[in-house]
């Protein structure tokens, strides 16, 4: 598809990339054993799979992915919901949007990770720490970038789709919706991001369920190489949670420009 | 400019000849005033006209003249600060029903998710209870009207601006209006492009007999496409001129245009225009 533009073709781009785990893969093998620092701090990777796959046998390794996962799911659902929710009607109604603008701007840049403490006093180490930590931090990605989609409705469209009868509601669906689409997905994917290293944080930190209690645990056990091993499986869920919005993304927005990357005469 | 008008024109038209058609369109002393931050900018002064059913006028003024404010009241989006609009003898307080509007900017007012199809398809999801099966037969015949039999799948993003602007069109046929008011409509595309569509609205008129109201800032093309040119002079907005096109029916871009009274006719509403430009010609009003 890039024939002629100079660069790598579809399959030579995926072997660049091949080429490239390998790499890291040969590197992070051979560098802890040259360098082999006391203490096994820097274990090489075949030592970090050996674990990791022991782990991988073990139940209790697939409950927490699970909790983690479970928490992730519930705070970034909750924080779409919401955002979305609340981003439509302060994007579509002026006044409200100006009124609560300076609000916004000021609870939007607390970090998450400042509300632990309120976490653990309201629901102490269980699930619902977490996913109020997550829900807090990707509530605003999606409410931001659902607002700024609203506010983005062309009035042209707008005013046509008035013109020929269409009410609120067909408006909100054929209208409103479609304009802040693109801004909503861009949105979920940075809140779905920010969501995992939240309930991840919450689990090193709070010690609710999930990977990062196993990190801790693993940690505090001695076995250095598991918690290389249990990062690396965290690394892989963003990774996934990524590509999946992305692919998302391509299906249902082929229509946007950032997307059919094409301007028409 | 004081200038004598040109006698070749009987139809100055305060009463004209008894016309019993019944009123589509009802404009009575429309007045539009926006209140800037320290003054009042006022768009239209006092414009009264009417429009009947069946008929194609157009509406010509100088730019800055407030034709697209005037647009707006026609089509509901706008409360007048003074004045009415009647459709069909009710008095406009949103969008009139029976009405389609087509707008200059057909980038912008066709949906660029939707198909073709859909986007003509739409109004008529929420017009009135339309089998699925007649609504796209509507939408098919329209963009056969267009022309544009064969495009129902692709994204408007995807045809040339003279092609959106053919399914603005079609939305509005598809529509079934009985009024269909368009706001300078061909002034992003190209000459060619112009010219058919120009002939496209004339033969949409002549076998639909639905009543349009065509805007314009063109001179030529007011006098090519209208039954009857209302003029309107520039701010304080009154009707300075409305004047019958007495051309044949049968128009055609070579020889209609190179009519003797083709010629007059513009002659006649360019020179209404250039007076309205140098001062307010208040004598016109009413």
């Amino acid at each position: 598809m890039n024939a002629g533009r100079g660069g790598p073709g579809r399959w030579g781009a995926a072997a660049l990339g091949v080429l490239g785990v390998a790499c890291a893969a040969v590197i992070s093998e051979v560098v802890p054993r040259v360098l082999a620092l006391p203490g096994g701090v820097l274990p090489p990777l075949s030592e970090i799979v050996t674990a990791l796959s022991g782990e991988v046998a073990t139940g209790a390794f697939w409950e927490s992915l699970l909790a983690t996962v479970r928490q992730w799911a519930l705070g970034l659902a909750f924080a779409v919901v919401a955002g979305i929710g609340l981003g439509a009607v302060l994007g579509s109604v002026g006044w409200l949007r100006r009124a609560t603008a300076s609000t916004i701007e000021f609870l939007r840049p607390i970090p998450s990770v400042a509300l632990v403490p309120l976490a653990v006093l309201l629901f102490g180490t269980q699930l619902w720490s977490a996913v109020l930590l997550a829900f807090y931090a990707s509530f605003w990605q999606v409410l931001v970038q659902t607002l700024h989609g609203a506010v983005d409705v062309d009035p042209v469209v707008d005013e046509t789709v008035r013109c020929y009868g269409l009410g609120p509601l067909a408006r909100i669906r054929h209208v409103l919706w479609p304009t802040a689409l693109p801004y909503v997905v861009t949105g979920v994917r940075l809140a779905a991001g920010v969501a995992l290293i939240l309930v991840v944080t919450a689990e090193l930190v709070i010690g609710s369920p999930g990977l990062g209690q196993q990190i801790m645990a693993a940690q505090s056990g001695g076995a250095t190489a598991l918690v290389y091993g249990l990062i690396m499986v965290t690394g892989l869920l963003g990774l996934l949670v990524n590509v999946g919005v992305r692919a998302v993304e391509r299906r249902r927005l082929a229509w946007h420009i950032s997307v059919r990357g094409e301007v028409a005469a | 400019m004081g200038e004598p008008r040109t006698e070749v024109l009987s139809a100055r038209t305060g009463t004209p000849p008894e016309d019993t058609r019944a009123r589509m369109l009802d404009v009575r002393g429309l007045r539009q005033v926006y209140a800037a931050q320290d003054r009042h900018v006022e768009a239209l002064h006092d414009l009264t006209f009417d429009v009947r059913a069946g008929e194609l006028v157009t509406l010509v003024g100088p730019s800055g003249c407030g034709k697209t404010t005037l647009l707006r009241l026609l089509a509901g989006l706008l409360r007048p600060t003074s004045g009415d609009v009647r459709v069909e003898g009710s008095e406009v307080n949103g969008p009139p029903p029976g009405t389609a509007v087509v707008f200059q900017e057909y980038g912008r007012s066709l949906l660029p998710w939707m198909s073709v199809a859909a986007n003509v398809g739409l109004p008529l999801r929420y017009k009135r209870k339309l089998g699925r099966r007649h609504r796209a037969e509507l939408v098919a015949r329209s963009l056969a009207d267009v022309d544009l039999a064969d495009v129902g799948d692709a994204y408007p993003w995807q045809l040339s601006g003279g092609m959106q602007q053919r399914v603005a069109i079609a939305r509005a046929l598809a529509y079934e209006p009985r009024l269909l008011l368009m706001d300078e409509p061909f002034a992003a595309v190209d000459a060619q492009t112009r010219a058919d569509l120009e002939d496209l609205i004339r033969s949409i008129w002549r076998s639909t007999g639905v009543t349009v109201l065509f805007i314009t800032h063109d001179i030529d093309e007011a006098v090519y496409l209208g039954e009857r040119v209302i003029v309107l002079s520039s701010s304080p907005t009154v009707v300075q001129d409305d004047v019958t096109v007495d051309l044949p029916a049968d128009r055609d871009q070579l020889d209609t245009r190179a009519l003797t009274r083709f010629v007059e006719l513009r002659r006649y509403v360019y020179a209404e225009i250039r007076t309205a430009k140098n001062g307010p010609a208040l004598q016109g009003a009413r």
